[in-house]
């Protein structure tokens, strides 16, 4: 990297950075080269940041008052909403901070497919990302069973029972997760446990993620690999921090909205009846987030083909940098990909739809139909577009296409007088 | 010589790496299996339920290891459903006989065998029970007719220990 050189003013800092190279590694992130033409999808890395963070803090809080018992857990978090100072504030935000994380993860995901930022030479980062996202969904769910409402029973029944679908072992698995013969206190004292436990893997895997990054540097909306430090980058700060900042100040916007207005519309209203394994509530349905894949699961009419079905649909993912057959990294070049893109977006978004929808009639057919085609598009679109698509050309540079289809400054500053 | 130098060290080598490997196997095994269902909750493995309140017609529920039993006093035409359903019809092939060995009480888990949900007595296609969760259909004999689930509704260990009392477990 282009600051290994740098060396701190003071003598102190001098001293201390022989010792221990922390004033170089805040160098290289301040001076980090980025692409001047990053747009305000790019922000969604530094909102995620804040959202992980802020879930690690309110989460802290709540565990000093929260008790991870059977009998006990359900009037604790009631405890926290009415007695505690604050409680219910801090509880609000821990929980639509989970929503908020995953509006924002999949905003961040959705980018990174539209400008292939997945493509060489960036996979690991975006296998990282995709580990993180798994590690998120385990951590929603274990959140979501602390509470030990009725929901929180039964989606933990559904959930863990989704492990019986292995043959042979299957049911050892699920008495093994269980620690019992249902889902009872040891359950919930495990799942606590790792739910304290993954915030922490996650912020690990966070610092892999963007140290991946800044090997190759990011990439961006037109999708070229850049020189740097260029005329084509900008360091990091003050140029983005400022940029992520009135993103993230946007992003508080609609977070507040959520937990002083309507902090209960995106949670259940069976959840503040207290878990009872002698009822099941009429109409299961899991967080907002987890739908579309709830949704795969249950357009397959077989268990094992339809758990199978759910874990591809997230683990296809990790394989697409392979599947993505196109050397052309941003969707503005590919004309095709682009329409193929969108489609996409609405199919996930009709399976969240039809998720949220008892499994019958209509719903289910268009489930199944969806469910074809989200396999399609990873496993015949992609790879086969890579070698039809007609692409538009690439510019040069980042500048080229500013100033007027030339990568000479000079020239292009002529044309300008 | 060196050839023998080299033999003895490989064998150091391989050794070592089978008692290590011995050792940690025998350091993680107790931390996976500590998860497993415990001494406490093991011994409530038996329960003894009164049936005598309990009329034809009537479902009472009870709860077995934190699970929901069904015991089902079953009504005269229930038991003949059951009883003409043909086995080809069946996805998990079992006759009624097999199932309530006194044809008048159904004792079985109610946990259905998709996800675990709790299924709605007298409800569904075939009169038995009806899972809201995936919409997984059971008859009279609590029998997977429709939907989802892999099997029939399971059967634990029962007894009548007399006239009026089932012992689970």
């Amino acid at each position: 990297m282009s600051d290994h050189e740098y060396t701190p003013k003071s003598k102190v800092g001098k001293w201390f950075n022989d010792r221990l190279p922390l004033l170089t590694l805040a160098n290289h992130l301040t001076e980090y080269p980025t692409p001047k033409n990053l747009n305000y999808w790019w922000t969604f890395g530094g909102i995620l940041t804040f959202c992980l963070i802020t879930q690690i803090v309110t989460g802290l809080v709540l565990a000093m008052h929260y008790i991870a018992h059977a009998d006990m857990a359900f009037d604790s978090v009631e405890h926290i909403m009415r007695d505690v100072n604050y409680g219910w504030l801090i509880r609000y935000i821990h929980a639509n901070g989970a929503s908020m994380f995953f509006l924002a993860v999949y905003i961040h995901i959705f980018r990174s497919l539209f400008y292939g930022s997945y493509k060489a030479p960036r996979e690991i980062i975006w296998i990282i990302g995709i580990i993180i996202y798994l590690l998120m969904m385990a951590a929603a769910f274990m959140g979501y069973v602390l509470p030990w409402g009725q929901m929180s029973f039964w989606g933990a029944t559904v959930i863990t029972n989704l492990f019986s679908a292995i043959p042979l072992i299957g049911e050892g698995i699920v008495t093994w997760l269980w620690g019992g013969y249902s889902v009872d206190n040891p359950t919930l004292t495990r799942f606590f446990t790792l739910h304290y436990l993954i915030p922490f893997l996650i912020l690990g895997l966070v610092v892999l993620h963007i140290w991946a990054l800044h090997v190759p540097g990011n990439n961006n909306p037109v999708g070229i690999d850049i020189k740097k430090p260029s005329k084509d980058t900008v360091p990091f700060h003050p140029y983005i921090v400022i940029k992520d900042g009135f993103a993230l100040l946007m992003f508080m916007i609609v977070f507040a909205f959520f937990v002083f207005y309507t902090p209960n519309i995106l949670g259940h209203a069976d959840n503040y009846i207290e878990a009872n394994p002698l009822v099941t509530p009429a109409h299961i349905v899991p967080e907002w987030y987890l739908l579309p894949f709830y949704a795969i699961l249950r357009s397959v009419p077989d268990k094992l083909l339809g758990v199978v079905a759910m874990l591809s649909a997230i683990l296809i993912l990790a394989a697409l940098p392979w599947l993505d057959t196109s050397k052309i990294r941003s969707a503005v070049f590919r004309p095709l990909y682009r329409q193929f893109y969108w489609i996409l977006v609405a199919d996930v978004l009709i399976l969240g739809y039809v998720g949220a929808m008892p499994a019958e009639g209509l719903y289910l057919l268009i489930a199944r139909i969806a469910t074809a085609y989200y396999f399609l598009h990873f496993l015949v679109i992609l790879p086969v577009l890579g070698f039809k698509e007609k692409t538009l050309p690439i510019p040069l540079s980042i500048t080229e296409p500013i100033l007027g289809g030339s990568p000479n400054l000079a020239a292009a500053k002529k044309k300008e007088s | 010589m060196a050839e023998k130098k080299t033999n003895r060290r490989d064998f150091l080598f391989t050794a070592t790496y089978a008692v290590g490997a011995v050792g940690v196997g025998a350091t993680v095994w107790p931390m996976i299996d500590q998860m497993n269902p415990d001494a406490s909750v093991k011994a409530l493995a038996s329960t003894e339920v009164d049936v005598s309140s309990v009329s034809p017609g009537k479902t009472i529920t009870v709860l077995w290891r934190g699970k929901p039993v069904f015991i089902r006093r079953r009504t005269n035409e229930e038991i003949a459903e059951a009883k003409a359903v043909k086995m080809e019809d069946l996805k998990h092939p079992e006759k009624d006989e097999d199932r309530a060995k006194n044809p008048e009480w159904l004792v079985m888990l109610g946990v259905c065998t998709h996800l675990g949900c709790v299924p709605l007595d007298q409800k569904g296609d075939y009169n038995g029970w009806f899972c809201p969760c995936h919409g997984s259909h059971y008859d009279t004999s609590g029998r997977i007719r429709k939907g989802p689930a892999p099997t029939n509704m399971e059967i634990p260990k029962y007894e009548f220990v007399d006239a009026n009392t089932i012992k689970i477990g």
